[in-house]
């Protein structure tokens, strides 16, 4: 039988049509519940967590800027996933026990950080030294002119990549199942395995997805223009 | 007494000795022009006073306080910062900052002072040097010069006991230039105590009131602009002040 044809069979079947406006809001609902919750927070806290370790790194702070060296080395070395698991069967030993959501946002944050801790680090040498020494020689000290100088223009050039990696997160949270978060992918292989009907519900949640990220895309394209470029013409 | 004064500065890239040994004497209301070849050592002399480099010895005096050049705590860098003021070749404007902010940033962050107060003295030096309509651009906006004398008024509103200029018009064009040293002249006429590293013969022969001649990393000849220029004692100080006047 023709592809296309047996596609359209499947999903004008009656029955699919109403498997998928009842799932709809269920797969929603943990899609607003918690994979969004879940990206969202992860990324923030990945942020203030590559903010310090961009600017330990940048100020070259001795011992610190090692443990961070090594830090962003073990992270980006190995998977998100093995990470996840190591820290599920891992905590519990160390006696830390937390529920999944929030062991997988400590896994997320730490993860996340490490990658956009180079962005940041990136972002903020690119602002010409000329810019710290002439603060310098205004009296400003090295935490003012950060404040001021350095991390607003790092932050302006580092917000594509930045929001660039949160919607990237949007899409690595189904990782999080594997950690028994019950979030919206799993929430869907949950209503397709009751169903048998696999095939409508994943394209059905991978439209969510597809709304999702669109949605942030276009939170960044007026970030990007609310943010401003210091007068300088594109 | 001398406002400044550097004694036997040294300092070195690795191996390479840029300074061996210069002294500075500068008094308050000088203009001290510093000339010298590509190289000689210039915008080291004053990157190190202004300790945006280590120098590996000498003293340093001002307002009447010494210190070692190669062992001075953060504590006073950060006191003699407070009292002056540098302007640099490519400006460094803050790029995140209108040019109102870039001169009232060292007052209001730096030295805590009120954001109201601060705006009024930024208007005030802005004025001074005809950039005051231009207060909410952005330095991307600005032309070279227009740059430059918000560098000077950034400069300016700390109200410095001395003002370093590293070769402020030497990215300029001849009409850019005209506009930042008509600047320095008023400074130099109201009293402002500067060094100015330069390669502005017709600046340094009229506004100077000292010269200074570098080269490799040493004073070859210094003395009164008229002195200087009118009689040169030195063979290298005439064969430079002949190329650079041909
Ligand atoms: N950060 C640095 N690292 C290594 N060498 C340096 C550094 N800064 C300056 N030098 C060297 O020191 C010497 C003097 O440089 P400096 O910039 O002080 O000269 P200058 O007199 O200001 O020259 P110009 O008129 O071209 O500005 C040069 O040989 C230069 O290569
Ligand atoms: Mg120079």
């Amino acid at each position: 039988m023709d592809v296309g044809l047996k596609i359209y069979t499947i999903m004008f079947d009656q029955n699919t049509w109403e498997l998928l406006v009842s799932s709809f809001p269920k797969i929603l609902e943990y899609g607003v519940k918690i994979t969004l919750p879940l990206a969202v927070i992860s990324f923030i806290l990945s942020t203030v967590v590559a903010v310090f370790v961009a600017m330990i790194q940048y100020g070259k702070v001795p011992v610190l800027r090692t443990i961070c060296r090594i830090y962003i080395w073990i992270i980006r070395g190995t998977p998100l996933l093995v990470q996840l698991m190591v820290a599920f069967y891992g905590l519990p030993l160390l006696g830390i026990h937390s529920n999944p959501f929030v062991m997988a946002v400590i896994v997320f944050s730490i993860n996340e950080g490490a990658y956009s801790a180079e962005t940041m680090r990136a972002a903020m040498e690119a602002v010409p030294a000329g810019q710290l020494e002439a603060g310098y020689c205004v009296g400003m000290n090295y935490m003012q002119i950060m404040w001021h100088i350095i991390l607003p223009q790092a932050f302006r050039t580092a917000f594509p990549p930045l929001f660039n990696s949160l919607i990237g997160m949007v899409k690595e949270t189904s990782l999080a199942s594997s950690i028994t978060v019950v979030e919206m992918f799993t929430r869907t292989k949950q209503i397709a395995g009751q169903s048998y009907n696999y095939f409508p519900l994943y394209l059905e949640v991978a439209a969510i997805y597809l709304i999702f990220c669109t949605v942030l895309t276009f939170i960044q394209k007026k970030g990007e223009a609310v943010l401003g470029n210091y007068g300088v013409r594109k | 007494m001398a406002l400044l004064e550097v004694k036997n500065i040294h300092k070195a890239f690795d191996g390479n000795q840029v300074l061996s040994g210069v002294d500075i004497k500068v008094n308050k209301g000088d203009v001290v022009s510093i000339l010298g070849p590509s190289g000689s050592g210039k915008t080291t002399l004053l990157r190190c006073i202004n300790f945006l480099e280590k120098a590996d010895d000498g003293q340093f005096i001002f307002e009447g306080k010494e210190y070692d050049l190669s062992r001075i705590k953060k504590a006073d860098i950060a006191d003699i910062r407070m009292k002056t003021g540098f302007v640099f070749q490519s400006y460094n404007l803050f790029a995140n900052k209108t040019v109102l902010q870039n001169v009232t940033l060292g007052l209001t962050s730096a030295r805590k002072m009120p954001k109201k107060e601060a705006e009024t003295k930024a208007l005030e030096v802005l004025l001074k040097v005809g950039m005051d309509s231009f207060r909410d651009y952005y330095p991307s906006q600005l032309s070279g010069g227009q740059q430059q004398r918000v560098a000077i008024a950034r400069a300016l509103a700390t109200d410095p006991s001395i003002l370093y200029f590293d070769e402020p018009t030497s990215a300029l064009d001849p009409q850019l230039t005209a506009e930042v040293l008509g600047v320095m002249r008023e400074l130099a006429k109201e009293g402002m105590t500067m060094i100015v590293v330069t390669h502005e013969m017709g600046f340094a022969k009229e506004v100077s009131s000292h010269v200074v001649f570098m080269a490799d990393g040493n004073v070859v000849e210094e003395g009164s602009a008229k002195e200087f220029f009118e009689n040169p004692k030195q063979l290298r100080t005439r064969e430079f002040l002949r190329i650079s006047q041909s």
